[in-house]
């Protein structure tokens, strides 16, 4: 049933359909997106999401500033999965330089990208439980993130919005104590997460609340791009870090939690062991990391890459996260363009709401794990 | 550093690919590209009107579409769009690049065959100004309701 057919169906039967707001400033949505809802009573009938709130054109901007000028941007398109998004871009631009990264680098990127992937699925934990009701495990979940805010805070000076990647390497060397951190927060995160599972996972409200609800099929996943999380959820074993493999990722051991029943249960019990793989992930690059240069020397200040277009994706928190780049061997991009997650997830909120009752296409919602200027960029 | 020495430290081609190219059955040729150097496997160059076709042949090979992207040319006097798109299985990538007229920029939708292309074909249109045809809804995304100006135009001027 089309949108439209939708509406002329509940006026034949006689029911008054109304539009309700949702967002962009409402408590229950998620930065400032907007949902325009076409209602009837209880039940959605036609959801149209109105994005564009917080735009910044980050992709004009790539165009009228240097290679490495940009680096500041990326950090600020998804602020909770920073690292993955520099790691895309710098990639990109040594995939289309030709700049070698050494051992040491790449597994100093394998760490604080996972460590940014835990710190982000512990906000989406929050966050999600928040909306259906639960305000207790958000308290928790930010304990935790702290503990990797404040590794993170040590070695690149930011809490947030990392600007931590180099073309061919990083900032700077990592410490003992960091790696020590490292460490010692892998068996500290296992305890809690075997916690969560008690306290929050078997929870019957919570059960109630996600098992069978919001069912998004593979096909739909394919029809909209959706991937991450989302795509697993429905059955789809998809990781950018298996099926396009990069950096170091093919020397370690990790599986790809992923649940056919396509609905918010999945994509919770998804995410929850995402965070215990990830785990896994630093404890073997933690093990394994090699001492040696942190940065490949004499990658000139000023780059100009050959001209052409070159593309690199990466396995953000929310998805795949594509880049491609075009330049004309000049010191400033000719084109940045970003495929993101979110703005790829968000598209099948209209099919998949369709028919739900609102507090569960709210559900739906936070099940998708939307970042919105990572929609709006 | 050496430019044309294949960075080892990324992009590993899937053994199946260099046994055989697992598109050379399709009507549009695609070509072989080298991965490691430009992140993606296989590129095919359509004229504006096969878009669609090209769309439906991914879309029957089992790949989604990973974005509609814009280029705008104005020494040529064109611009160019790419239709990317990823295999979930394979994990294999393409791209389908087409250049339309600059001062008539059209180009079929494909959205009746990835619906997800809605989004990506409105962003499109409103930052270059390309015009998809037989789009439902060519309205402003991310730009005011009311803009009537195309910023990723080469000649858009930024303050």
């Amino acid at each position: 049933m089309t949108p439209a057919e939708a509406i002329e169906a509940a006026r034949r039967a006689g029911n008054e359909t109304f539009i309700l707001n949702l967002g962009p400033q409402h408590p229950a949505t998620h930065g400032v997106l907007r949902i325009k809802l076409t209602m009837d009573g209880e039940y959605i009938l036609r959801a149209e999401p109105v994005a564009g709130y917080i735009h910044r054109m980050h992709e004009k901007m790539g165009e009228n500033r240097t290679w490495a000028q940009y680096l500041p941007n990326t950090s600020r398109i998804d602020y909770l999965s920073a690292m993955t998004y520099t790691h895309a871009y710098v990639a990109a631009v040594e995939r289309a330089a030709g700049i070698e990264v050494p051992r040491r680098a790449e597994f100093i990127r394998v760490i604080t990208s996972e460590l940014n992937r835990i710190s982000s699925h512990l906000v989406w934990f929050g966050a999600f439980l928040l909306d259906l009701g639960g305000f207790t495990p958000l308290l928790y979940a930010f304990d935790d993130r702290e503990k990797i805010l404040d590794m993170l805070e040590a070695i690149t000076g930011s809490r947030l919005t990392y600007c931590y990647y180099r073309f061919g390497g990083v900032y700077n060397d990592v410490d003992d104590a960091f790696l020590g951190a490292a460490r010692d927060f892998v068996p500290y995160m296992r305890e809690r997460l075997k916690m969560y599972e008690t306290l929050v996972t078997e929870n019957l409200i919570l059960r109630k609340r996600l098992e069978g609800i919001g069912p998004i099929s593979k096909k739909m996943c394919h029809k909209y791009g959706a991937t991450g999380p989302v795509m697993r959820g429905s059955g789809i074993a998809y990781d950018v870090r298996r099926m396009e493999p990069y950096s170091v990722y093919p020397e370690l051991e990790f599986d790809i939690p992923h649940y056919p029943e396509g609905d918010c249960m999945a994509r919770y019990r998804v995410r929850m062991e995402e965070m215990a793989q990830s785990l896994r992930i630093i404890e073997q690059a933690v093990a394994m990391i090699p001492a040696g240069p942190f940065q490949t020397p004499g990658v000139p200040k000023s780059l100009k890459p050959p001209a052409g277009d070159y593309c690199f994706a990466v396995e953000a928190a929310r998805g795949r996260l594509m880049v491609r780049i075009v330049s004309d061997g000049k010191e400033m991009p000719y084109r940045v363009r970003w495929r993101t997650p979110s703005f790829c997830n968000i598209t099948l909120f209209e099919e998949a709401s369709r028919g739900m009752m609102l507090a569960d296409a709210l559900a739906l919602l936070g099940s998708l794990d939307l970042v919105i200027p990572d929609i709006d960029r | 550093m050496d430019i044309n020495k294949p960075n080892a430290s990324q992009g590993v081609v899937s053994p199946s690919l260099l046994a055989e190219h697992p598109l050379a059955h399709l009507v549009i040729p695609f070509e072989k590209v080298d991965y490691a150097r430009r992140g993606v496997h296989f590129e095919a160059r359509v004229e504006p009107a096969q878009v669609v076709l090209a769309a439906a042949l991914m879309e029957q090979e089992g790949f989604a579409l990973d974005a509609v992207t814009g280029v705008d040319w104005p020494q040529d006097n064109q611009m160019e769009i790419v239709y990317d798109f990823f295999h979930p299985m394979m994990g294999w990538r393409t791209a389908v690049r087409t250049r339309v007229r600059r001062d008539l920029p059209e180009v079929p939708s494909i959205e009746h065959i990835y619906p997800g292309a809605n989004w990506h074909e409105r962003e499109a249109w409103e930052f270059f100004g390309i015009h998809f045809s037989g789009h439902p809804q060519l309205t402003p995304l991310l730009l005011p309701d009311d803009a009537d100006y195309h910023p990723l135009r080469k000649d858009f001027a930024v303050a």
